[in-house]
């Protein structure tokens, strides 16, 4: 029973995500994309909940649903509206046709690659205890293990933060003189 | 491990991973080329957790960390830029964009 209830819940997230997806890619408003990217992350923390991954669920929803889409829809209701045409308008162009083709070409190559060499290699899951995922077993290795992984990935965040402050005070460095010869003029 | 194997979410990251690739390649705002970028992310990201879950070890798991914390990075780096195009009134649409001269 509790299996049976585990697939519903693993179709239910499946299927969500893939719907989801497939709206980013199609909205004409990059804000409703954002919005349907928003949904696609909260599915795809439902499945991490279910390979026992509590940690990174919870990390998925507060930095990336949280902070990284407000960030996102700031950026969209500040540029205003941008909205495009639908790519799937107009009849099927070349551009459009190519790429139906090469993402279909990388889906064909992944269940090909996975169907015919890994076969029996992936049929044995392991089991794990209960501390699997969690913050504590998670943070241990972060600071043992991987701490190098740890030190790079913080070195990475600080030079895009310096790369964010960079670009926006760049823009507003060459805005300035534009308005002042305006406002000679 | 109750439910699917690790088969099903190779097959659903494949295919998260595809309509990824295909929102970068058909769209041209750089705003949703980039959202698409997400979802690629997050496909590779779903993998990671699901080995990491079948051999039973957290490694993955902390790769997966690392991911978002770089996928963190490219959207300030890359809504930057965006946002600097915006203020030139340059408009959003990578076919046009042609120069990278500050």
């Amino acid at each position: 029973m509790a299996n049976f209830l585990v697939w519903v819940v693993w179709f239910g997230a499946a299927f969500a995500c893939l719907v989801s997806a497939l709206a980013v890619v199609s909205f004409r408003n990059p804000f409703y994309s954002a919005l349907a990217l928003i949904g696609n992350l909260a599915s795809l923390a439902v499945l991490f909940l279910l390979l026992s991954g509590e940690f990174v669920a919870a990390g998925q929803v507060l930095v990336y649903g949280g902070a990284v889409m407000v960030m996102f829809l700031f950026v969209i209701a500040y540029l205003g509206d941008k909205s495009e045409e639908s790519p799937w308008s107009g009849g099927p162009s070349w551009q459009v046709v190519g790429a139906v083709l090469a993402g279909g070409a990388i889906l064909a190559e992944v269940i090909v690659v996975v169907g015919l060499k890994a076969g029996d290699f992936l049929s044995s899951p392991h089991h794990v205890g209960r501390a699997f995922g969690s913050p504590a077993s998670v943070g241990r290795l972060f600071l043992t293990d991987h701490l190098l992984a740890f030190e790079v990935t913080s070195i990475v965040l600080l030079v895009a933060a310096v790369g964010g402050v960079v670009l926006g005070s760049h823009a507003r460095r060459t805005e300035e003189p534009s308005l002042e010869s305006r406002a000679r003029a | 491990m109750h439910g699917p194997d690790i088969q099903w979410y190779v097959i659903l990251s494949a295919l998260l991973f595809s309509t990824g690739a295909l929102g970068v390649m058909l769209r041209r705002s750089p705003l949703i080329i980039l959202l698409s970028v997400e979802i690629m992310l997050n496909a590779a990201n779903l993998l990671l957790i699901a080995f990491s879950r079948l051999h039973g070890r957290e490694d993955g798991q902390i790769f997966a960390i690392s991911v978002m914390a770089v996928a963190a990075s490219e959207v300030v780096v890359g809504l930057g830029l965006i946002v600097a195009l915006g203020r030139r009134n340059v408009e959003l649409d990578v076919d046009k964009l042609r120069t990278l001269r500050g």
